[in-house]
């Protein structure tokens, strides 16, 4: 029966492939997903519109070439063409191939360099958080809130329902919505990766190094990543879990924040959350 | 397996029997065979663990590899076996070794001692590699669990135990074994061509293992340098990649890339050089634009070594360096599209025949344009941030590699295996041999573009339940791929048992290069008086 849920599904997939990116969920991946998920911040939504503006070409000269393959085995059997020619060259044909594929390129790079300075062009920060990653799991410190706090994988026995297995972690990056944040990474042991796919956030973090990147998340809600520079053992339970609020939910946030980091000073057990 | 037949050894000049003939060979073509034969070993293993990966992968959860350690292994393991004990000993190794000398002319490759060095430094460094299998590597795992990118410091301190140790020094064995053949290569095919074979009248094929050559003799030393760098580091208390003490991670990588581009390059372009005799061959036509063949393969290498950093876009290299790299690494679609092209427009016009190796090479013209033209996308830096180190780029190198070096391997296999055994392997074998892989390979990387775009990390040994469903259809596809693996072994079985003699030229008018002007099996010793070209 399994299988034959499963071919159902395949057949849905089919079905649904001209609208591949329409099954995009938030935040997270969803089932039979063909494009990226739904851009959650300004960089990743400009990174969808380049991936397809090029997907187009690539798709269009895959099928190009796949027509002439088609065509020159069809026409040019041994049975339709038992005698071959013995051209072998063509100049005016070579300066076309060679000059066309020139310009597509010309014609991909100008966005993409427009894309990639986008991505460095830093916006003046509302908020620096430090994300450092460990085997295997991530701490986060709010260098100017005075917060600080481990952020671990939640087992698959303590998920609650809803919760996105492998996912979800016991503490979330919590920023607020509509505010540049700029993540400082850094690493204890190994080469980590902060990767959060809506937000089209990914760099490594390196022992001995601190690096940065930013976002600006546009919607709340729970946006997950996973860790991607493989680090050992447990690489693939390391996930990112950012929780996106308003500005007030973060005030909010940060001042209960630093009420437990007090108590946690007066030697009350710490609670994060 | 049979060697060359023994009854056309028997009109020839005396040489060794027994062991000695193969542990002591000087012979290029017994080095060849022996060469395919441990490229199958390779092969079988290292698909055998890429069958264990996808089981694991096939359902979300952990059901076969109580650790996933264990799995960063075998990924590890696969990678490192196919590119330097499966692809690389076939198509420079196998074919280069049995082919060269054949196709311009020469009695044998210019340094045969050193020819067998090669060979039996592969051997060892291969032993070296499945020991590392079974020695401790990470805290409570056996195996080098680092990638076969062996980034530091997972590989330095991350992986304490002797299994990396055994690891990089595979790599370094193998490495030593790569030099010494290339420079056997570029010696035989500077000095050793017959009388009138100029450069420009070299079979592409012969072309190809030329530039390849020179990849190797200048790429491998910098991987050598770099990993002698690690073995310090590791045991003797350096750190030119600790930086906590004056190193740098990303040192590794500079070197490891500048190696590990050229390197897919290594492993792709003898495949260019097969795909065009075949096509040449099976369309009854001289290829079209030949000087721009010969010249594209060597552009695509002198790039090729100009673009590593692409690799790291992730890695926090500055904005700046990241377009260089993006700018250069798309120049490398110009001379591949003239090499897709001109494959095509040698068709142009030709009486097709669509024997086994030609499906291979038309499989691999259209598959490795898929995988060319993902490399375009991924070439962009800003669009990479998405992609790095997720299933896109597997879905890509497979693309390239899986099936375009696998692909041109087997072509090479069906179109060669008259001259270099004798027999005629059987067609429909063959063919159902194609369309299973064919099939398989599809199934197996297509989706994986789905889950890369959907941001599914790589190395991952288990993965969030969302990408459940392509994961189920990429391993049923592997699935496939591997049922057409065993045809591939019974129709060598199939061919060896039924003795169907093949002529000096089973391929006809088509068929032009040297080697088919000598009898099948091509004999222990060929020209002995050097042919003369016009």
């Amino acid at each position: 029966m399994a299988i034959l849920d499963r071919r159902l599904m395949l057949i849905a997939a089919g079905a649904t492939l001209a609208s591949g990116p329409a099954l995009a969920g938030m935040g997270q991946p969803s089932p039979w997903q063909m494009g990226f998920q739904e851009a959650g911040s300004p960089i990743m939504e400009q990174i969808t519109a380049f991936h397809t503006y090029v997907n187009v070409i690539i798709v269009l000269i895959a099928l190009f070439v796949l027509g002439l393959l088609v065509y020159v085995m069809v026409r040019f059997n041994e049975k339709r063409n038992p005698e071959p020619s013995r051209t072998t060259h063509n100049t005016m044909l070579e300066v076309v191939w060679t000059v066309i594929p020139v310009l597509i390129l010309v014609a991909i790079a100008i966005p993409s360099f427009r894309l990639l300075f986008a991505q460095y062009d830093f916006p003046k920060a509302d908020l620096t958080v430090t994300a450092t990653g460990s085997q295997w799991f991530w701490t986060y410190e709010y260098p100017d809130q005075g917060i600080s706090f481990a952020s671990i994988m939640v087992q698959d026995a303590d998920l609650k329902p809803g919760q996105p297995r492998l996912l979800t972690a016991d503490h979330n990056l919590v920023v607020p919505v509509n505010k540049n944040v700029i993540v400082q990474l850094k690493s204890n042991d190994v080469i980590h990766d902060f990767a959060v796919p809506s937000f089209g956030v990914k760099l490594d973090a390196v022992p001995g190094r601190l690096q940065k990147t930013w976002f600006r998340a546009e919607k709340t809600g729970i946006f997950y990543g996973q860790c991607s520079e493989l680090c050992g053992r447990n690489h693939a339970f390391m996930p990112i879990a950012v929780q996106v609020v308003t500005e007030d939910e973060f005030n909010d946030w940060v001042a209960k924040q630093k009420a437990s980091a007090s108590l946690d000073a007066t030697g009350k057990v710490a609670a994060a959350h | 397996m049979a060697a060359p037949s023994a009854h056309v050894e028997a009109a020839h000049d005396e040489h060794p029997y027994g062991w000695r003939r193969w542990l002591f060979s000087t012979n290029h073509k017994d080095i060849g065979t022996m060469y395919l034969i441990f490229a199958m070993i390779a092969g079988i293993i290292g698909g055998l663990l890429s069958m264990a990966m996808r089981a694991e992968l096939m359902e979300p959860g952990m059901q076969f590899f109580g650790n996933p350690e264990v799995f960063n292994v075998f990924v590890t393991g696969h990678g490192l076996i196919m590119v330097f004990f499966m692809v690389m000993p076939s198509t420079m190794g196998g074919f280069g070794n049995w082919m060269v000398p054949l196709m311009i002319g020469a009695p044998d490759m210019a340094f045969p001692r050193m020819n067998n060095i090669s060979f039996w430094l592969i051997v060892a460094a291969f032993c070296l590699l499945i020991t590392s299998l079974f020695m401790p590597g990470a805290p409570g795992a056996n195996g080098a669990g680092s990638g076969w990118t062996v980034y530091a410091p997972l590989s330095t301190k991350g992986i304490p135990g002797p299994a990396m140790d055994f690891a990089i020094l595979s790599l370094h064995v193998a490495g030593a074994s790569s030099i010494l053949g290339a420079i056997n290569f570029i010696t035989t095919i500077f000095n050793m061509r017959a009388p009138g074979m100029t450069l420009h009248k070299m079979p592409l094929f012969v072309w190809s293992v030329l530039v390849t050559a020179f990849l190797l003799l200048l790429s491998l030393p910098v991987l050598a340098g770099a990993l002698t760098m690690l073995i310090t580091d590791r045991n003797f208390g350096t750190a030119f990649f600790d930086s906590a003490h004056g190193g740098d991670p990303l040192l590794w990588q500079h070197l490891f890339w500048f190696f590990g581009h050229p390197e897919v390059y290594i492993l792709i372009v003898p495949g260019f050089g097969i795909v065009s005799q075949i096509v040449s061959t099976f369309s009854r036509k001289p290829i079209f634009g030949y000087l721009g063949m010969a010249y594209a393969m060597v552009a695509i290498g002198v790039i090729g070594f100009v673009v590593w950093a692409h690799h790291m876009y992730a890695a926090g290299i500055s904005v700046n360096t990241q377009a260089y790299f993006v700018f250069a690494t798309m120049v490398i679609a110009v001379p591949t599209g003239i090499k897709i092209f001109s494959w095509i427009a040698t068709m142009w016009g030709g009486s097709l025949s669509f024997k086994t190796p030609m499906l291979w090479a038309i499989g691999f013209i259209f598959l490795f344009t898929v995988g060319g033209v993902t490399g375009v996308v991924l070439s962009n830096a800003g669009v990479d941030r998405s992609f790095h180190d997720t299933y896109y780029v597997v879905a890509h190198f497979h693309y390239t590699m899986s099936i375009g070096a696998v692909f041109s391997i087997f072509g090479a296999w069906y179109y060669w295996f008259p001259k270099m055994w004798g027999y005629m392997y059987n067609e429909t074998l063959g063919k159902l041999h194609f369309w299973l892989m064919f099939i398989g390979a599809n199934l197996t990387f297509f989706p994986q573009h789905f889950l890369g775009l959907a941001g599914m990390p790589r190395r991952y040994a288990d993965y969030p339940d969302a990408f459940a469903g392509w994961n189920y259809v990429s391993s049923i596809g592997s699935y496939i791929g591997f049922a057409g693996l065993l045809v591939f072994l019974f129709g060598i079985y199939y061919a060896f048992s039924r003795k169907i003699h093949a002529p000096a030229n089973p391929w006809g008018a088509g068929a032009t290069t040297l080697e088919w002007q000598v009898p099948s099996p091509a004999p222990f010793h060929t020209y002995e008086t050097l042919p003369r070209i016009k």
